[in-house]
């Protein structure tokens, strides 16, 4: 157990480790974002603006900037063979699953917290509701389950910057749908309970991805 | 970690009636192959004919499609996490991360191997292949013979019985290529068993103590090293048709 934790932590170090370096995934993905909430934002009237809206564009730049980094993550291991490396260590394919979900899911935070405020201000939102950290969270968890092994499987395609959109979105639509309603819920100052069988859908969607997707990721990376 | 405790009086590597099929391609038909403990084996063959299949095969990376295999004594089916532990694999690709230095790379693999004193190690393996001055360097900033050595220092981190070289010369020039021949010999050969596949049958030759020529995904060619590097030339053109 503390063989396996120890080298999904190595997986998280080399991943954040290289990223320090190039910031390569951070900036594309908190710059496309930001491009989408500002763009957006400009063509709002004042007053025109509400929590369901808001919530869309919130979660629509989250979810593209999310698929610019599901897809990167695993081009860097194929670069020079790196996914071979990873597959020759003598570990269970499941930790490769959790070290690079660990990554996906810690650099979409990072992009996370960098964009919420940004959106708060420009979309002229009231205040910061306590609830969103959570909604994030769990959306996030959601997003990184599904993504990693989506992107695992995309990355062996010829088409594999299409193929991942594609393979990704429909299955992740049920996080992204619970994201964007429990949202504009809190936007429009809802309170915990008002949005708690959202939460319940995004916590059973990643309970049921972080089960399956670890299992099937040995079938997904062999060639 | 005790790898060699695996080695036992059997055979290093045990093939039988190994096939893979892709889609409708068969890469390997049947491949029969022991390889004794010590051993150097030399795999040569056309592009295609299946020599890195057989080596993915082996690595654990491709599963078989049918056939047994064994390596180190473990069934590749039901032990590849310890075949992986008794393994080590140079390929033509690095498996290097550019952006780490060339110390952030084997001590990353080291963690996954769980090395013990794993400082001591890499200072060790990098004086082996003489990336001293190298050590904090961007990988990508290394030369490629140079990050072709530091790839043998990271198939070696955890000092594995078994070493399986898929044609670890490509893309090198004349005195690059040399040099790791040279790394080769004097780092990897002692007490282990090697397979490495090559197009240059000269290589092959001088470094195996037994050769195979594989065409088509099958065993074309099977003997000890040929004292006349002619004699082998003659071997590979009959069998696959090509002239090496």
């Amino acid at each position: 157990m503390k063989g396996a934790a120890s080298k999904t932590l190595a997986i998280v170090w080399k991943d954040i480790t290289s990223e320090m370096r190039t910031k390569e995934v951070a900036t594309s993905l908190v710059a496309f974002a930001l491009l989408i909430i500002v763009v957006v934002s400009f063509t709002l009237e004042p007053g025109e603006n509400n929590g369901s809206l808001a919530a869309s564009i919130l979660w629509v730049a989250l979810t593209f900037a999310g698929v610019l980094g599901l897809s990167r993550s695993f081009i860097i291991e194929k670069d020079k063979g790196c996914l071979q490396g990873l597959m020759l260590c003598p570990v269970d394919r499941s930790i490769l699953y959790l070290g690079k979900m660990l990554s996906i899911m810690i650099f979409m935070i990072v992009v996370e917290i960098i964009i919420l405020p940004v959106f708060i201000v420009l979309l002229d939102q009231s205040g910061f509701p306590p609830q969103l950290p959570v909604i994030a969270l769990l959306a996030t968890i959601g997003f990184a389950a599904v993504g990693t092994l989506f992107s695992a499987m995309a990355v062996n395609t010829r088409a594999r910057e299409v193929m991942m959109p594609l393979l990704f979105l429909p299955i992740a639509s049920p996080v992204i749908i619970a994201a964007i309603k429990s949202t504009g819920l809190v936007l429009s100052g809802e309170s915990w309970g008002a949005i708690a069988s959202w939460l319940g859908v995004m916590a059973a969607f990643d309970v049921i991805f972080l089960t399956v997707s670890p299992l099937v990721f040995e079938f997904v990376i062999e060639e | 970690m005790d790898v060699m405790a695996a080695q036992t009086d059997g055979y290093a590597i045990e093939v039988k009636r190994l096939t893979k099929v892709y889609g409708e391609h068969y890469a390997l038909r049947g491949i029969d192959l022991s390889v004794k403990w010590g051993d150097f084996l030399a795999i040569f063959g056309p592009n295609g004919a299946g020599k890195t299949t057989l080596l993915k095969v082996l690595a654990t990376i491709v599963k078989p499609s049918s056939g047994d295999v064994s390596v180190a004594g473990f069934n590749l089916s039901e032990d590849a996490v310890k075949v992986r532990n008794r393994i080590g694999v140079v390929s033509h690709q690095t498996l290097l991360y550019d952006d780490l230095s060339a110390y952030e790379n084997l001590r990353f693999y080291g963690k996954m191997y769980e090395v013990a004193d794993l400082k001591n190690r890499i200072n060790q393996l990098v004086a082996q292949v003489g990336l001293e001055s190298r050590l904090h360097d961007p990988v990508r900033t290394l030369s490629r013979g140079m990050q072709q050595r530091l790839a043998i220092a990271r198939a070696l981190i955890h000092d594995p019985p078994i070493l399986l070289l898929d044609e670890p010369g490509t893309g090198l020039d004349q005195q690059a290529s040399a040099m790791l021949a040279d790394i080769i010999i004097s780092t990897l050969t002692r007490q282990r068993t090697v397979i490495m596949t090559t197009h240059s049958l000269e290589q092959g030759a001088a470094l195996s103590n037994r050769v195979i020529i594989i065409a088509d995904g099958k065993i074309a060619y099977e003997g000890p090293k040929q004292q006349d590097l002619g004699s082998l030339r003659e071997a590979y053109y009959q069998h696959t048709g090509v002239k090496n």
